[in-house]
This record gives structure tokens, sequence and C-alpha cells, in this order.
């Protein structure tokens, strides 16, 4: 069995993690700056694609270029997400199916988007393991519908990545809990992230970790926090300067670059909490306590019943969310493990599994949402109510309402609703080749499976003639086969070019990180070089400055450590200028009676 | 194919060791579950996913009393598929005039409710819940008991009492989500999973 690492997919940040064999412990694989996280942020920009830390710092700069949240759109339509595309600084395409971005000078959809963050991941790992990484773990909010675990899915395949799994991020969690013997019972896990919450209740038992019941909200999360700050700002903006501001941001909303400051203003100032900050919150942090009580109740349980808080999802983080919770189940909440990394972490053990590596642990996850049929006058058959365990199937008998009818329709939705236009549609099913017979004759049997990923498969069978019939899927808001199969080889061709780019780019902000440090340095101690000593230091900035004007990375990287060697000397001084200057600072400090190691 | 009672190696009765099921099901999804099929060839893996999906629908169908009894009559009645329900809702006679009083107290209070018959209707659906409970037990007990004690000519009795308790069930259900809805406790959205009938 090949190498299978576990990957958080999340809306704000993502993340890569596999099971160490020594340890037999998950953990976090970093760049090559030890930076775990990865920005789940992706700019598109005339010399390539940016991804991560890099395209986060253009944010700002090129705002309709640059793609954050793309979490929020996978497997929706354009009618699902057009009530907060104008908080979104990039272009959303209006149309059928499929969400389309227009960026960059290109179209691309969620899953191409997502295909570039979980590249980056694959080769972030492929650095670490010195080999080819072909298999992965993939987690998705609990209560993902399948148009949204199948896009996640198509991000993989796109991205060169065989998705063997797709996990549940509270139940990953629970995973990652469990590996630290949290303990035995029923635990409650509550994972607010950036974009979606999720509520999981599971019952702890002998290396079972059986979800007993799962509800959540996939257009809730930190995201939601930040647009309630953002436009608190704007009516202080407002206040302070007697000026007209459209409350719904229209006009702002234009000057993409105000917006992103202003976003990235809101964030900082979520993390610095205040009591005027609680109250503008609380309305959203409510919205998640209904989900917690229908998970309650579907499971069969009292706030009493649970032995266990789980918090997973850095929007738990948030003190209000800390309280709310602690006061909903009468419990202190865990958050022993980074909440950042939980899920991915979680998703390493289920890659472990996976791969043979651990056999005495075992998820038995549910389909968050039941799935059914439209019937006459648009009503819904359930088929598979929602928390049932996975791989769960049903059968359906199907026949014909007009003679010498070779064709049946189905229409399978998702949801809890009576009428199928209030749910989500999955999928229009036909099935072809009936032979013609008079109408209520041919009896086709339909087995509707639910796999362990929370994805749907449907089969069908002629029952007198025992014969498989064609079914044609028409996913509603999916991509193809053929789809994906084009943007595996696009993203081939784009990945070539993406790669050249992105290695230019590396290249020359390390050379801007050498000539900012040297320049210091020179201003600072350059005075105690000798003649001979300076001349060569200039010379040799001035040449890396040369190359960096230029496309030639080899030349770049050549100056950038020649500038380096030249330096040397100068380094060293103030190494030794530095490390003097930091035992005056402690001794300072010991005289005033502060520790210098404590942070603020 | 094996009934689920058969999956699990019990025989057809009503009375069952909850603890003991599931101990044997997570047995079972231990040596079914895909998760430990990975590596094997394709028809192992579509075994172990068909095997592992009738694992857990036989735990669903078994684990609960009341799932068990409705179980048992389309087992009993030789329906394979869970096309349809297996009983209708039906009034109770006893409590024919009572639901009317209530129907007609619900088609009557047009948007609002004022504070009289809100407190009616309060009264009347906590009334109605400790009905259904009761209902319950006699179905989870006595009833569920006789099915499992009766000789095998008994037997059609013993589920057409059960048939009978599980009809009067449902139509308290709905009275009680009614009610419920009415006095604005519904959620947002009708669950209609939830609903057992």
């Amino acid at each position: 069995m090949s190498r299978i690492v576990g990957i958080d997919l999340g809306t704000t940040n993502s993340l890569v993690a596999y099971v160490d064999e020594r340890t037999g412990l998950p953990v976090v694989i970093p760049d090559r700056d030890g930076r775990r996280l990865l920005p789940s942020i992706v700019g598109f920009t005339p010399d390539g694609v940016l991804v991560g830390e890099a395209a986060r710092r253009q944010l700002a700069r090129r705002p309709a270029d640059t793609v954050y949240s793309v979490k929020r759109l996978m497997g929706r339509g354009w009618e699902d997400v057009k009530d907060e595309l104008r908080y979104f600084p990039f272009r959303v395409l209006p149309g059928e199916g499929v969400v389309r971005l227009a960026v960059g000078g290109r179209e691309v959809t969620p899953p191409e988007v997502s295909a570039i963050v979980l590249r980056t991941l694959k080769e972030r790992a492929e650095t670490h393991f010195g080999e080819p990484v072909e298999k992965a773990v993939v987690t998705v909010p609990a209560y993902f519908n399948d148009s949204q675990r199948q896009a996640t899915k198509d991000a993989g395949r796109i991205a060169g990545l065989d998705v063997v799994r797709i996990v549940n991020e509270p139940t990953a969690a629970s995973l990652a809990y469990g590996l630290h013997r949290l303990g035995q019972g029923v635990i409650a896990v509550y994972d607010l992230g950036g974009g979606t919450f999720d509520i999981s209740i599971l019952r702890v038992k002998d290396g079972i970790f059986e979800v007993l019941a799962t509800n959540g909200d996939t257009h809730l999360g930190g995201d939601d926090f930040d647009r309630v700050l953002m436009l608190w700002l704007l009516e202080d903006v407002q206040a302070r300067h007697h000026r007209e501001l459209d409350r719904d941001c229209v006009e702002l909303a234009r000057d993409g670059e105000a917006m992103q400051e202003l976003r990235l203003a809101a964030e900082a100032a979520k993390i610095r909490l205040s009591t005027e900050i609680e109250r503008l919150l609380e309305p959203l942090v409510s919205r998640t306590l209904g989900p917690c009580r229908q998970a309650l109740a579907d499971a069969g349980l009292t706030p009493s019943d649970i032995d266990q808080v789980v918090l997973v999802g850095g929007s738990t983080r948030v003190p209000l969310v800390r309280r709310r919770v602690q006061e909903l189940f009468g419990k202190a909440p865990h958050s022993q493990l980074n909440p950042d990394e939980v899920v991915a972490l979680g998703a390493a053990v289920q890659a472990q599994i996976l791969a043979g590596g651990i056999k005495d642990m075992l998820l038995l996850d549910v389909t968050p949402l039941s799935l059914g049929i439209e019937t006459l006058g648009g009503i819904v058959s359930i088929l598979i109510p929602r928390n049932t365990t996975i791989p769960t199937s049903a059968r359906e008998m199907f026949t014909t309402s007009v003679d010498g009818q070779t064709v049946v329709d189905m229409h399978v939705v998702q949801g809890e609703r009576e009428l199928a236009r209030d749910n989500r549609s999955l999928a229009r099913f036909e099935l072809r080749g009936i032979d013609p017979m008079p109408a209520g004759m041919p009896k086709i049997e339909v087995t509707f499976l639910i796999d362990a990923n929370g994805i749907l498969q449907v089969q069908a069978r002629e029952q007198r003639t025992g014969k498989a019939a064609s079914i044609e899927v028409k996913p509603t808001y999916g991509l193809s086969d053929a789809d994906v199969e084009r943007m595996v080889e696009e993203s081939f061709a784009y990945a070539e070019a993406d790669v050249e780019a992105r290695l230019l780019i590396e290249v020359r902000n390390e050379a801007d990180t050498v000539l900012t440090h040297v320049e210091r340095a020179f201003r600072q101690a350059g005075a105690l070089l000798g003649a001979e000593e300076r001349k060569a230091i200039e010379a040799a900035v001035a040449a890396l400055r040369r190359a960096r004007a230029g496309d030639d990375r080899d030349a770049i990287r050549e100056r950038t450590s020649e500038l380096n060697h030249a330096t040397e000397h100068l380094a060293e001084m103030m190494m030794e200028a530095a490390l003097k200057g930091a035992l005056d600072t402690k001794r300072a400090d010991e005289i005033m009676g502060r520790g210098s190691s404590r942070e603020q | 194919m094996s009934d689920f009672f058969e999956v699990f190696g019990l025989e057809r009765r009503l009375a069952i060791d909850v603890a003991a099921l599931q101990r044997r099901f997570y047995e079972l999804s231990r040596r079914w579950h895909p998760d430990f099929h990975q590596a094997a060839a394709p028809a192992e893996q579509a075994r172990a996913l068909e095997e592992s999906a009738r694992v857990n629908a036989a735990y669903r169908a078994l684990r609960d009393p009341l799932a068990r009894v409705e179980y048992l009559i389309r087992l009993e009645e030789g329906r394979a598929t869970r096309e349809g329900a297996v009983v209708n809702p039906k009034a109770p006679p006893a409590l024919l005039a009572e639901m009317f009083e209530i129907q007609e107290a619900l088609e009557a209070r047009g948007d609002s409710l004022d504070d009289g018959t809100r407190a009616t209707l309060t009264v009347q659906r906590d009334a109605l819940r400790a009905r259904m409970a009761e209902a319950e037990a006699q179905i989870a007990g006595p009833l569920s008991r006789a099915w499992d004690a009766a000789a095998a000519a008994d037997r059609p009795a013993a589920l057409a009492a059960l048939k009978d308790a599980l009809a009067t069930r449902a139509y308290l259900r709905t009275v009680i989500d009614d009610l419920a809805n009415a006095l604005g406790e519904g959620t947002e959205e009708t669950h209609v999973a939830n609903r057992r009938d």
C-alpha cells in the first residue's frame, strides 16, 4: 500500500499531515519556512498562479484576481451564492450549474481553485518525503451534501490526487483526540471553522467511533464574524467622517482594495475581543445552538448525557463561543489540541487506518441529510433518513406510466423538507433501454447506495430479465466526468507555466529578503568594515539588482548566493552585536523584575 | 438473502439484548467496513461495501424497539423493500371526540393564538404526549412479549394488535406535531425524517 496523507482543505487555511511510523502519532508537514498553515488563497497574476501566503499578500493589491474562501462556493450554483457575491471582490459569472469565477483573464470553477491549494500541499508532502504522494484522505464539513463532497473529490482528481476517502471534519477531530486517549463515552464535537459549522455527537467505545447524529450549517463561520465586524467598522468610519456611506457597502464593495483592507482589519479586531464585539457576534453564535439541540434530539440524548465536549476550528477561540457551548452542555469544553490542526491530524489517522497501519480504530459515520426522490405532486419520498450509518443502501421499484415507455426519470434530492423544490437537487437520473411493454409492467429495481464517503451511487436492474439498466446521470451542480478530465489536462499545462512563474517569484523574493537585510546591516555596521570589503559588498548588491530585473532564475540565485558570501563577515559582526544586545536587555529586564521570555 | 435478525445470528423475536446487539454490530463492522478492505481486489471491495451496508441497515432496524416492530411486520407480511408505510395513522375510537375538538380549535385559530387557547392547547399537547409514551410502552412491552410468546396459530392476532397500536401512535404523533406547530414550537423546517409514522 502506498503512502496516504491526510489533508484538511479549509475555508481559511489548509494543512497536510501524516502519521509518523516511529511514534505512531500524526504530525503536520510544514513548508520549507516552517509554516504549517497554508492560507487557502489563490492569486491569479499575469506571471502565473500564487498560492497561500504569497497570494494573501497580494489580496489588498489585486482583489479582483485573488480568490479566498472558495470552499463556500464548492458544489453550489449561482442562485445559491448570489446574495453574498457582493462581499467577494472577485467576479462570479451568472449561469446554470456549477459556479464559475472570472479571474486573471481566465474562467475557473471552485474545484479547480481548490485543486491549486491541494497541489501545493501535495508538493509540500512530496518535498518532505522525497517521493511522489498520490493518495489522500481529504476532510469536509459533516453537513456537506453530495454535490459538495463530489466537488471536493473532483478537486483532488484535478490536483493529481486519488482521494481515497472523504472524512467529516468533526469526526476526524474525534479520531485525533481518540488517539490521545481522551476516554470512552459520548462526545460532542463542536466545529466552527472559517466558513462552516458542524456539530457531531459520537459514542466512543472499544476503539469504535460511532457517530450518533450530526447537524450544522455550511454557511456559518468566522467569515461571517468578519463580515459583521466589517459592517460595524464601516458605520464607525461613517460616524467619524460624517460621510454618506451606503450601509450595504455597495460603493466600498466596488473599491475592492479598501474592502480587503477593511476585511483584514476586521479579522484583526475579532481577535482583540471586546464586549461591543460580543454584542455584534451574539446572533451568529446563537445560530449554532439550534443545530446542537437538533443533533441531541436526533441522537435521543439530552445535554447531560454528553460526557465530553471538544472544540474544533479557529473560530472556537472566540471566548463568547466557548461560553455558549459550556452553557449548553453544562461542562467545560476540551481544546488541548490546536483547533487549527486537529482536523488534519485526524485525517492523517484515518489515512493510516486505510493504509492498514492502525487496526484497532474504526470510524462509523452517518449521512447528514435525508436522501429522497421526487414523487407525484413534487412531494419527497425519503429513501435514506439523515443520520443513517454509512455505507447504507435502499432499494426502490420503478415502473412505467405509459404503454411502450422506454425511459424512466428520477429526480434525487437531499434535505429535510417535504417538497422537492425546497430541498437540494442532486441529480436527475434517466433509466434507459426499457423494453416497450404495457404501462406498469416493467419492474426496475433501483439501488441507492451511499458509500463511506457520503457520496451517492445508483444502480438499476430490470427485475424480470435481471438485466442491468443503463443510467444517465445529470448532476445539478456537479462537473461531468468529461469536465473533470479536461480540467486535469489543463491543470498540467497551467501547472508547468505556474511552476516556472512561481520559482521565479520565489528566487526574487529570496533576493529581496537578502537585499533588505544587507542594506540594513550596512547602514548600521558598514562603517566598521574595511574599504575593500565595503566595495565588494556594494558591487555584489549592484550585481544582484541587475539580475533581479531580469527573468533568469539561475542568475538571480547565483548573485544572491554571491552577495551572501560577500557579507559573511558583516553577518557575523551583526550576530555578535545582536547577542550582546539581547544579553544586555535580559540583564536590564531582570534588574527591573520582569521576565524577558514571557510574551506581553 | 438472510433477514436482519439472521444478520446478527438472532431468532425472530422482539425481545433483544440491546447491549449484546451493539457488541455484535461492532464486531460485524470490524469484519466488513470498507476501511479494512481498501487494498483488496475490486470484487472483494464491492462485497465489503454491500455487507457493511446490510449490517448498518440491520442494526438501524433492530436497535430501536418501535423500528424493530415495524421491521417485523414487514418481514411477516413478506414486503422486502421499505416502500410505503407499515401502518396508516388511525384515531383511537376512545379519543375521537377529543381529537375533533383539538382539530376544530386548530382550524379556528387564525394567525395568532390568544393566551387562553394557547394554555388549553399546551395542556392538551402534554396530555397527548403522555398518551403517546404510554402507547410506545405498550408496544415495546406487553404487546411485543405477547408476540414472542404466541404459538404459531396465534401470531397473526398478536401481529394485528401490534399494528393497531402502531397506527394509534402514528396518529397521536401527527396531532402532537400539528399542535406543536400551532404553538410555534416547530422548527422552521419540517423534519420528515424525524417522523416514525
